[in-house]
């Protein structure tokens, strides 16, 4: 079954129409998804200034990342729940959507950053980060992680918008290439 | 006296007009506020987590205060930068909707709590020998804050 059947099947199955069509519940899944959003990019966005040495110089990086992690990993742990509700809701057009698709692209990104910053950058910044700024791939970790995020955050707002949907034709043929929706066409 | 006729002069003010009138501006502007309310965020929690006991508990109140305020600045200035616009182009709507005047009142209460009492109870050292005091001023900062995410969020839906 080729992924765009899957989700054509996903999103006729009676769970997803309901979560789709209903009054409360899928405004309330999107309302949580983006307030814990806010909580979980606060707390990326104060760690990579503190990388960068642009706040909190006066404590380690090390304690403002111990300390915040928890709040970073729990609103991260909601934010994929509510997410793949969002995305279960309306799977296919998620599944077609440019937007979405570059924000999975930058996830994959960010998680590469935060492996990269964990198993390389972060035991060179527990030694040596008592004041000021952090050695410069810790800064550099930081810039990058901020770039990553703040593209996450707008390409996830883009998502609601159907610019580039397949039923609005005519599209480029690139969009159509990177959306899929030539395949839906002829395949389907 | 109705602020109705304010808000029909704010809707067709040339930059709500050309707010309106394009496709891209409104979702572009609002993805800038969202970026302004996570910083926002990030910058209220680090010191009402601390004001809690969660977080940064070992540092001084008054050392998260300070290094967290200019980035509370900074965001609320994107956040009021972004969002004027966005009201501009739909102030009628605005007008006619809960979660909007929701947002507002919320929204005045926390910048004035904010810039006023909590301020007071962070520069000093007072919430060392009274913690009950800086638990609440927190609560009633994060309550204030959510009133304005909450509003925020539901003037979409209405």
């Amino acid at each position: 079954m080729s992924p765009l059947a899957f989700f054509g099947w996903l999103a006729d199955s009676s769970w997803s129409v309901d979560l789709h069509e209903s009054q409360y519940a899928y405004s309330i899944i999107e309302s949580i998804h983006v307030w814990t959003m806010a909580v979980f990019f606060g707390s990326v966005v104060m760690f990579d200034l503190r990388l960068l040495g642009l706040t909190l110089r006066k404590v380690p990086a090390s304690e403002v990342l111990d300390r915040l992690l928890p709040l970073t990993i729990a609103a991260f742990v909601i934010m994929v729940i509510s997410g793949t509700l969002l995305f279960y809701a309306i799977p296919l057009r998620s599944y077609q959507n440019i937007f979405f698709r570059f924000k999975m692209l930058l996830l994959l990104l960010a998680g590469l950053n935060v492996w990269i910053f964990h198993s390389r950058v972060y035991p060179k910044v527990v030694g040596r980060d008592a004041e000021g700024a952090p050695p410069r791939a810790a800064r550099l970790a930081g810039a990058l992680s901020l770039a990553i995020w703040i593209g996450v955050v707008f390409s996830g707002r883009m998502i609601a918008y159907n610019w580039f949907d397949c039923d609005r034709q005519p599209q480029p043929d690139i969009i159509n290439f990177l959306t899929s929706c030539a395949a839906t066409e002829s395949g389907q | 006296m109705s602020l109705l006729p304010f808000f029909q002069w704010c809707y067709q003010t040339p930059i709500g007009e050309t707010i309106r009138d394009s496709t891209w501006l409104f979702p572009v502007i609002e993805a800038f506020h969202l970026l302004g309310l996570g910083v926002t965020a990030g910058a209220v929690l680090i010191v009402d987590l601390r004001l809690l006991g969660v977080g940064l508990r070992k540092q001084p109140v008054a050392q998260l205060a300070a290094g967290a305020e200019p980035w509370l600045l900074g965001s609320l200035t994107l956040m009021f930068a972004s969002g004027f616009p966005l009201f501009l182009s739909e102030s009628i709507k605005c007008y006619y909707s809960l979660p909007f005047w929701v947002k507002m009142t919320s929204l005045f209460l926390a910048v004035l709590f904010t810039f006023t009492v909590r301020r007071r109870v962070t520069r000093t050292e007072l919430t060392s020998a009274r913690p009950l005091l800086g638990r609440f001023t927190a609560l009633i900062s994060l309550g204030l804050w959510f009133g304005v995410a909450w509003g925020g969020r539901w003037i979409g839906f209405s």
